[in-house]
């Protein structure tokens, strides 16, 4: 995103150009001006940082001082229970690189968020192509997609929880009756089924933010792009393959760098349906890192780890925007 | 999708403009996008209302097989059991049950939405209207905090707020007590403001004249005036595209709540419903009609706001 906005942030300097006009007086250095007249102009505009103090004060705690003191922590061991916080050095990231379960919780996070953000996707393309035609009840259309997303988590994850019951649960109980499967399914508790349900709820809950999204950017589109295709003799898949889907794509790329970002976070579900099991399965990253903060009060090692998601966190971003930067020269 | 609609041959050519897809396909096309469109919706739709069906059941009737998507014998029982939960039993010391639990999160939500609408707005118009030395250097600041999961920073926060002084039995240097946790402040002061609000809301702001707010100055008004009378007034539709946002965020978020909070009369609304999955297992109908309330706030803001809703996700996801 920081990116993106560069090119509509003001040039710097605007401020300066009227104190550079401003008249020379006598023969000070040219340094000692500049800094008297940075001093001038930031005691001018003094009410502005006033303005931006609230803002720059939680900041400074919340964000600023959190990430150093996190990055401070991730050299000690600190358990919360005992007064001792010993330096240790570089033991939490070692013990981190030959972390068996952090691998594991890797691996599930990529799982979850490869099968769920595009899936979603898709989906929310879909249904706003079909949203965009002529039809009857749009408005109605677009509200039921969108219940899902404006449900909160947790409730959506108590419902599915309930959907998914493997003695009870009205999943089961269709998929019985259309002999689908011959024996009811514990979804939650089988090692292979539960991220894929998981994954299922968390489509449901996502498609119909992509959805209202994408038909924003298709009811954007000039029609005048679709005649001159026509005229051009491009038949409607042309027309969905040259004309539609690249004005789709800043929305398309919004859409995967706010899908991956909020995926890689999963917390959520995994509390409330699975709680990281069975055997592992579906403990996520972060569900990782709260465990070993807040079960096992491992603060530093667990400060370790969120370092760990930073960074990969960052490292998917950059290489993101670089692709997207890539198609789009 | 358009593609498995095919132009039929006898389609009359015209000498200059293009050929215009006749009545039958157009038909055969609309009818194949009811097709997807009503069966996807039910699917959609299915866990919800069965949701609100469940809260309207037994217990008994909620395990029946096949689910009653109507209940037979409809009762208030789930809401009732929910709304007592914590005046009878275990816990009773004269808490006010799950009533309280909604109260903590409309006055939360509704905090942190007042908050972040000032703070925000105030920064967004610093940034986007005044001049001065290092605003960009403190803007480029602003936006990399964005890119910082807020897990990284739960848990050094997590320690902030338990040091924080003179406040839960603390001494000035912060120890000795429990700080901010446990508390409505360390629910609310760390979300106050948000880099993603402040450069929303900057973006709309870019767009104001500067002719407005220099005839302002010309009249008299100082800076906070022309951010109070002209510049808010004129951000209306961001303002509450933005509100709407960080509304239904701070009611939704469970994470944070989770860690911060300890004594169940300070619980969120998601927090309690989460925490009571977990420690009654089997009463359903309590947990079900508990689900249905927590969702009523969002429901509700999404239809009467359901303009300003989408036109606030465009204009995130356009400009983003």
């Amino acid at each position: 995103m920081t990116a993106l906005a560069t090119p509509q942030t003001p040039s710097p300097g605007g401020g300066g150009e009227t104190g550079r006009r401003a008249p020379r007086k006598g023969g000070r250095g040219p340094r000692r001006r500049g800094l008297r007249r940075t001093s001038r102009l930031i005691w001018r505009e003094r009410s502005a940082y006033g303005f931006l103090a609230p803002g720059l004060i939680v900041f400074s705690v919340f964000t600023v001082f959190a990430l150093l003191f996190a990055f401070y922590l991730t050299f000690r061991e600190w358990n919360i229970l005992e007064p001792e916080t010993p330096f240790v050095g570089l033991q939490n990231y070692r013990d981190m690189v030959h972390d068996e379960d952090f691998r594991r919780s890797i691996i599930n996070t990529a799982y979850f968020t490869g099968a769920s953000v595009p899936l979603g996707m898709a989906i929310g393309l879909g249904v706003a192509l079909l949203l965009n035609q002529p039809i009857r009840g749009r408005g109605l259309f677009r509200t039921l997609y969108f219940l899902p997303t404006i449900t909160p988590f947790v409730v959506s994850a108590i419902v599915w929880k309930w959907l998914y019951n493997g003695d009870f649960g009205p999943i089961n109980f269709y998929l019985l009756k259309t002999h689908l499967i011959s024996e009811p399914l514990v979804w939650l508790s089988n090692k292979n089924l539960a991220m894929p349900a998981v994954v299922l709820m968390s489509v449901w809950a996502s498609v119909g933010f992509s959805m209202v999204v994408y038909l924003a950017a298709l009811q954007a589109i000039p029609d005048q792009l679709y005649e001159s295709a026509r005229i051009d003799g491009a038949g409607p898949w042309a027309r969905f393959r040259y004309v539609t889907l690249p004005m789709l794509s800043p929305s398309t790329l919004f859409l995967m760098v706010m899908g991956i970002i909020g995926s890689f976070q999963v917390f959520t579900q995994i509390y409330i349906m699975t709680s990281g099991g069975p055997v592992n399965r579906t403990t996520t990253m972060v569900y990782y890192i709260y465990e070993a903060a807040f079960k096992f009060y491992e603060m530093g090692y667990a400060s370790t780890l969120a370092y760990g998601l930073f960074v990969l966190l960052l490292v998917f971003t950059a290489f993101q925007l670089r692709l997207y930067r890539k198609a789009d020269l | 999708m358009t593609a498995t609609v095919k132009d039929p041959p006898a389609a009359p050519p015209r000498a200059s403009t293009p050929p215009r897809r006749p009545v039958v396909a157009r038909r055969l096309w609309l009818t194949f996008c009811y097709a997807i469109l009503v069966p996807g919706a039910i699917l959609f739709v299915a866990p919800f209302a069965w949701l609100v069906s469940a809260s309207f059941q037994h217990v008994g009737d909620i395990f029946s097989w096949p689910p009653q998507w109507i209940p037979k014998n409809p009762t208030l029982d789930g809401y009732k059991g929910f709304f007592d939960i914590g005046k009878a039993g275990e816990d009773a010391q004269g808490s006010e049950g799950a009533w309280r639990w909604f109260l903590n999160s409309a006055f939360v939500a509704g905090s942190v939405t007042v908050l972040q609408l000032f703070f925000n707005a105030l920064a967004a118009y610093t940034f986007a209207k005044r001049k001065f030395p290092g605003r960009d250097a403190i803007f480029l600041v602003f936006l990399a905090t964005m890119m910082v999961p807020p897990q990284v920073t739960l848990i050094p926060n997590y320690l902030v707020l338990k040091h924080i002084p003179f406040f839960g039995g603390n001494d000035v240097l912060g120890n000795g007590g429990h700080g901010w946790l446990d508390s409505y402040w360390g629910l609310i002061l760390p979300g106050a403001v948000s880099a993603f609000g402040i450069f929303l809301l900057r973006q709309y702001m870019m767009s104001i004249p500067d002719e407005l707010l220099d005839a302002a100055r010309i009249d008299g008004a100082g800076e906070f005036r022309v951010f109070w009378r002209v510049v808010l007034p004129l951000s209306g539709p961001a303002l509450a595209a933005t509100a709407i946002f960080t509304f239904t965020y701070a009611w939704e978020d469970f994470l944070w709540p989770l860690i911060v909070i300890s004594s169940s009369d300070k619980y969120t609304a998601p927090l309690g419903l989460a925490l009571f999955v977990v420690k009654n297992r089997t009463s359903w109908n309590l947990l079900m009609a508990g689900s249905v309330v927590a969702t009523l706030p969002m429901v509700i803001t999404f239809l009467v706001f359901q303009r300003r809703f989408i036109q606030g996700i465009s204009m995130s996801g356009l400009k983003g």
